[in-house]
């Protein structure tokens, strides 16, 4: 199995890395026996999201794509997070191996659970958002 | 810089064993089974190789069988034991720990029809011999334990077990691919009725291996064809691979008591180092294990980052957790031994050889210390752990 260059260097170098103490939203996704957890914060003013961080347990490609995604959802508004895709977090990483594309759905599901969130504290209603499941992926 | 620590991996080929390859690459091509001089060179070659693996577990030349490899080996003696007991029954009794090779074998039979009772482990991934005892139906005709384990090192007490088995009148198996070459295995000693090498886990090539079997126990072929090892195993012998075989175990087999206990005491370092970075957990038995197998799960972090890390900074390791290996289960060894999944998914495999020196664990230590440290900065599960205080 091989990764991307880009991919590794988002593993061993991931951005935005850390929690966050003031976040608008926070999203967790995924379980520890299945292999990886996704927390992702989300700093959100004026329908901007102005910053983004995460914290990820499980394997070289579930932290490359929460540093990407983290990367991709920064100064976006919140409309246009909404259409980052798992496929757009995979490309911008020039790839992922098959066995390891989940990782990515679970980065775009923890996006949009960070933004349920975040409605969810605000009483607002985001357009296509559906409430994040109760998270029992198997491989 | 690169450091191996992934040894029950596969091994390098000793110098020793090339050497004696060697003109089985080249000049010497031909057939063992001719009629010319250099077929009898060949022929004589392999005799001689045959002696060599016999001597060194203890066994006559007559019991030991040339094979393709150790999964071979394992196939074999499942497929051929049942086969030559059919009108006995169709009943084996495995261990919860075996090799693929052995498991996922039994697992297919088990789908035709075979009954298989899979026998539990300690936490430290013993079999005891008193449920081997209890697993015993009338139509039980094979029970196979696997010697050392591949993972966490455990070795098995195939003493005891072969004694119950005996009594019983059933064909014993043992997978010793990981033992062999590196403690000392005595077929008589231990009793068993069949047992599973591979050479390149002892320095040997890869792809040749070899099965023991006492006279007398009832097992068919699993190839036909040409009449080569006596009938029993068709297929014209791999030569070089043989000869460097036998090579490499008779070398493994002089050494045996200095490496083990120069290996045992770098795995004591090495375990003792890593237990003392904080929620490390050593994965088998701290005494009963293969001297150089190190087995070790760091809480909040999962086993195919920190392999990542490792490889970035020339460290090979290994896992047995469902995201490296590509397999899509964790381990079932771990598992058996009632380790949490969470546990199984951050277990890494140390594994040192002949190369490995004092100063390579030191390093590694450092290595896996940094690693481990920033892999848990990353972790949500070391939060909510802090979190909880
Ligand atoms: C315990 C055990 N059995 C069997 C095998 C298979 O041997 P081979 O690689 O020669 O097929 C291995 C190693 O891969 C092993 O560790």
């Amino acid at each position: 199995m091989e990764y991307t260059e880009k991919v590794m260097e988002h593993f061993m170098n991931p951005k935005n890395v850390g929690e966050m103490e003031d976040a608008s939203g926070i999203g967790t996704v995924g379980n520890a026996s299945c292999g990886d957890i996704m927390r992702v914060f989300l700093k959100i003013e004026n329908d901007v999201i102005i910053d983004a961080s995460f914290k990820t347990f499980g394997c070289g490609a579930a932290v490359a794509t929460s540093s990407m995604a983290t990367e991709m959802v920064k100064g976006k508004t919140i409309q246009e997070a909404m259409l980052i895709t798992n496929k757009a977090v995979m490309e911008a990483l020039d790839g992922l191996p098959p066995v390891k594309a989940h990782c990515s759905t679970l980065a775009e599901e923890a996006l949009q659970a960070a933004l349920w969130d975040y409605a969810q504290k605000n009483d607002i209603v985001i357009p296509g958002l559906e409430e994040p499941k109760e998270h029992d992926h198997h491989h | 810089m690169s450091m191996y620590f992934d040894y029950a991996a596969t091994t390098p080929l000793h110098p020793k064993a090339l050497e004696a390859m060697m003109p089985f690459l080249t000049d010497n091509f031909a057939n063992p089974s001719s009629a010319y001089t250099p077929a009898r060179e060949a022929r004589k070659a392999i005799d001689a190789a045959r002696k060599q693996v016999a001597c060194a577990i203890g066994a006559q030349p007559e019991e030991i069988f040339f094979v393709g490899s150790g999964t071979e080996a394992d196939n074999w003696a499942i497929y051929g034991i049942l086969e030559a007991q059919k009108k006995k029954g169709n009943h084996m009794i495995i261990s919860a720990v075996e090799h693929h090779g052995v498991l996922y074998t039994c697992r297919h039979l088990e789908k035709q029809g075979y009954g298989v009772t899979y026998l539990p482990v300690d936490s430290e991934g013993f079999v005891s011999p008193e449920a081997v005892r209890g697993a015993i139906q009338p139509d039980t005709v094979l029970v196979s334990v696997i010697l050392a384990n591949n993972e966490v090192g455990t070795i098995q007490p195939l003493k005891a077990i072969s004694e119950i088995t005996k009594a019983a009148g059933i064909p014993l198996h043992t997978d010793a691919v990981q033992a062999v070459g590196h403690i000392p295995v005595d077929v008589n000693a231990l009793g068993v009725d069949v047992l599973s090498m591979s050479a390149h886990k002892f320095y040997g090539p890869k792809g040749i291996g070899a099965q023991y079997i006492r006279k007398g126990t009832p097992i068919l072929p699993l190839l036909r064809g040409g009449a080569q090892e006596r009938g029993r195993r068709a297929g014209t012998e791999d030569v070089a691979g043989i000869v460097g075989m036998a090579t490499a175990l008779t070398v493994a087999t002089k050494e045996i008591a200095a490496e083990a206990s120069r290996l045992t005491g770098l795995r004591d370092r090495l375990i003792n180092e890593l237990l003392s970075i904080p929620h490390t957990r050593l994965n088998g038995s701290r005494d009963n294990r293969l001297p150089g197998n190190v087995n070790v799960s760091f809480s909040f972090i999962e086993g195919e980052s920190l392999l990542l890390h490792l490889d970035m900074q020339g460290c090979q390791a290994s896992t047995g957790s469902a995201c490296s290996s590509g397999a899509l289960e964790p381990s079932h060894v771990l598992t058996a031994m009632g380790i949490s999944h969470e546990l199984t998914n951050g277990a890494i495999r140390f594994s040192l050889g002949r190369d490995t020196t004092e100063d390579d664990i030191i390093k590694l230590v450092e290595i896996v210390t940094k690693s481990v440290g920033r892999l848990r900065e990353l972790s949500p599960l070391y939060d909510d752990y802090l979190k909880k205080g």
